[in-house]
């Protein structure tokens, strides 16, 4: 069966590549995730290719390109950063503005979405992986802990131990050396959570909390990332229904935009 | 002309004038059709550019040939330079041939070269690319010639200090270090005099090197060629009032290196004077910076010097013009200080007040006035790892403009001359989130 898809927004993030379809209403009637590649172009084709099957459609259709790899999407040229894409695409779930925290696989931004759904300000880490979904990463990695349990490990632990660096290298040797001193694992990764969250917080205080607070990103689906970033700022975190498919829905949307608007 | 090597060093750099002026001609020719010029989103450039390159150029050339002939100082660039100019040395501007290291992408090499001497990396990044050079004796200007006097005036960093000690073990040179006391609010005059008598202490030294006695008519002429030239400058930068506004941040970077290595010279008051005929021309024909200017930026810190064609694309290509810059307003925005009437005194007052040597609110303040004043629609600050005192204060500055004034600023983390504290995607995705923003 082929699904009404009116517009396309694809996200080529530094982790995994999503493209989402959008129906004539702009809501989300299809999408697909998977790891990202060293060929972005190449997985964009193919990418693209699956949505046409998808959609059953010969048109081409609207296009909205976003993530690290859109300067390499050919069949685009409307190519959007994911500050814009992902406060689109929580606006339009949510329907309100506040402070949206998205925690990807290369950076982390805290974006300030207005009322109105616009771009108040943002801010993003500075280069390097400490405070981003590569930090967890990892560490679940040379840990040997599957990376879906890393979150619910880290907030059933009862204990924490602190872990001082905050650079993803030297946080690993750090990791490594408690180990061998007997530190337990839950509370190590309890205390690798904490720094993470300590960078984030630092970032929202400096651009300035709006309530509510949101999250999207692969990391939302990390427990132990929401409930300390309620702990940290005392209040609710507000997750969309598809925390890693924000960006490549507000692409979706700002192409069928661009076509409903022409 | 007795003095043989005197006779030699005329003769290499009258011949190499005369080499460096056709080649100006040549490419006044051919300016036009400027080679990967992206023309769908700039206005072409300046004519004045060949004339640009000739007097840098022609400065360097001068300063290859320099130990034959005359004595020479190397200077820091807020050095109340006007003392040698008028004894006749031939100054060099370390941090400006830093910044020709930077443009011709040679700086990281030489950097490396001072690191593996044992710099390290937080130092700014002017002065690994100098003694990179020093220690590998590799430039992009040929040589430069050795230096007979360091002059060092703390009124822009501290680095200064350190960096010119290491000048003169390194050549067994005299050093003059002009202390300039910070100002927090205003200059007391304790300030002031104090470092006028540093400055008076400066002369019996500098003679002594030189070999001549300072004649103080010599001097005013000077600081009158200083003043001239810079009110001059100033003009230039205030014609960015104008819609759209003929030339960018990126052509004051470039073209403000008279102002720099050869303030106090009659040819820099010309060149200026030709400069701004040409702008007044692209005025009168309604020609901007870039193709469509829709939106209208403010620079803050030191230019990246590696990048400066290809930010000048991605921000021209969205209509977004880059017009006025608090680094190249320091440049002419203390000119109605300098009084050639009362030499030292003026002198005092005017290198006590640049920019680095003020607090941090000075500068909210005079961003907030070149906001109004040039009808601005956001600010980039450049966090420059090197330049810490710009740098330092930028994070509330930023937070000031966007709250109490309105207007939207971005942080860039960079470095001026290292292109390795740059990060390609990083800088495209703060500055395309940037000008979606703003609507571009």
């Amino acid at each position: 069966m082929s699904l009404d898809i009116r517009a396309l927004g694809l996200d080529l993030g530094s982790t995994t590549a999503k493209i989402v379809g959008v129906d004539h209403q702009g809501c989300l009637v299809w999408h697909h995730l998977e790891q990202a590649r060293p060929r972005v172009g190449e997985q964009a084709g193919e990418l693209l290719e699956r949505a046409r099957l998808a959609s059953n459609q010969t048109e081409r259709l609207p296009l909205v390109a976003t993530g690290y790899g859109r300067g390499l999407v050919q069949q685009t040229t409307h190519k959007i950063t994911e500050i814009t894409c992902h406060a689109r695409g929580i606006f339009r779930e949510t329907g309100h503005g506040g402070t949206l925290i998205d925690i990807g696989g290369q950076d982390s931004k805290v974006i300030l979405i207005n009322p109105s759904g616009e771009v108040g300000d943002f801010a993003m880490s500075d280069k390097c992986a400490a405070g981003t979904g590569r930090f967890i990463e990892n560490t679940a990695r040379r840990l040997d802990v599957p990376l879906d349990q890393m979150g619910r490990m880290a907030w059933e632990a009862e204990q924490e131990t602190p872990i001082s660096s905050t650079c993803t290298v030297f946080a690993e040797s750090e990791v490594i050396s408690l180990i061998a001193h007997g530190q337990p694992l839950d509370a190590i990764l309890r205390g690798l959570h904490r720094a993470l969250i300590k960078r984030i917080a630092a970032m929202v205080i400096a651009t300035g909390l709006m309530l509510p607070l949101m999250l999207s990103g692969g990391v939302a689906w990390n427990q132990a990332i929401q409930c300390m970033l309620e702990e940290e700022f005392k209040t609710k975190v507000v997750l969309p229904r598809y925390p890693q498919l924000t960006g490549a829905y507000g692409a979706a949307l700002i192409a069928l935009g661009s076509v409903t608007s022409q | 002309m007795k003095d043989p090597s005197l006779a030699r060093y005329h003769l290499s750099v009258g011949l190499g004038r005369a080499a460096l002026r056709i080649r100006r001609w040549q490419a006044e020719r051919k300016a036009l059709s400027a080679k990967g010029w992206n023309s769908q989103a700039l206005t072409p450039p300046l004519k004045i550019s060949p004339y640009t390159k000739e007097l840098v150029a022609r400065h360097y050339l001068e300063g290859r040939y320099a130990n034959q002939g005359r004595k020479v100082a190397w200077v820091t660039s807020g050095a109340p330079v006007e003392i040698l100019k008028a004894l006749d040395f031939y100054v060099l501007y370390p941090e400006n041939h830093a910044a020709v290291c930077g443009a011709a992408r040679l700086a990281e090499d030489l950097a490396v070269q001072a690191e593996n001497a044992g710099y390290s990396r937080d130092i700014c990044s002017y002065a690994r690319t100098d003694l990179g050079a020093l220690i590998c004796g590799r430039t992009p200007v040929g040589s430069l010639p050795r230096p007979d006097l360091l002059f060092a005036c703390t009124n822009i960093c501290q680095t200064v200090l350190a960096w010119y000690r290491v000048l003169a073990d390194h050549y067994q040179t005299p050093l003059i270090v002009i202390d300039t006391p910070f100002i927090y609010q205003q200059p007391g005059e304790h300030a002031l005099g104090y470092v006028q008598q540093q400055c008076e202490a400066a002369i019996p030294l500098a003679e002594q090197v030189a070999g001549k006695k300072l004649d103080e008519t010599r001097l005013r002429e000077t600081i009158k060629h200083s003043r001239t030239a810079s009110q001059l400058w100033m003009e230039i930068l205030e014609s960015a009032r104008h819609h759209p506004a003929p030339i960018s941040v990126f052509d004051q970077f470039i073209h403000m290196a008279p102002i720099v290595e050869m303030r106090g010279d009659p040819q820099t008051v010309d060149f200026y004077a030709a400069m701004l005929r040409e702008v007044h021309e692209r005025i009168d024909k309604g020609i901007g910076t870039v193709k469509r200017e829709q939106k209208r930026l403010l620079w803050d810190n030191l230019p990246l010097w590696y990048r400066l064609r290809n930010l000048a694309e991605m921000l021209g290509e969205r209509g977004v013009a880059l017009i006025a810059s608090s680094y190249t307003n320091a440049w002419g925005e203390l000119a109605e200080m300098i009084d050639p009437h009362k030499p030292l005194e003026s002198m005092a007052r005017v290198y006590l007040h640049p920019i680095l040597n003020q607090g941090a609110g000075h500068k909210l303040t005079t961003l907030q006035r070149m906001v109004t004043k040039y009808q601005l629609d956001g600010v980039l600050l450049h966090s420059d790892r090197s330049c810490k005192p710009y740098s330092i204060g930028q994070m509330d500055q930023r937070e000031r403009l966007s709250k109490d004034f309105g207007i939207p600023a971005l942080l860039l983390d960079a470095d001026h001359n290292d292109p390795r504290a740059f990060s390609e995607e990083q800088i495209a995705t703060r500055l395309g989130a940037f000008m979606e923003i703003l609507g571009v």
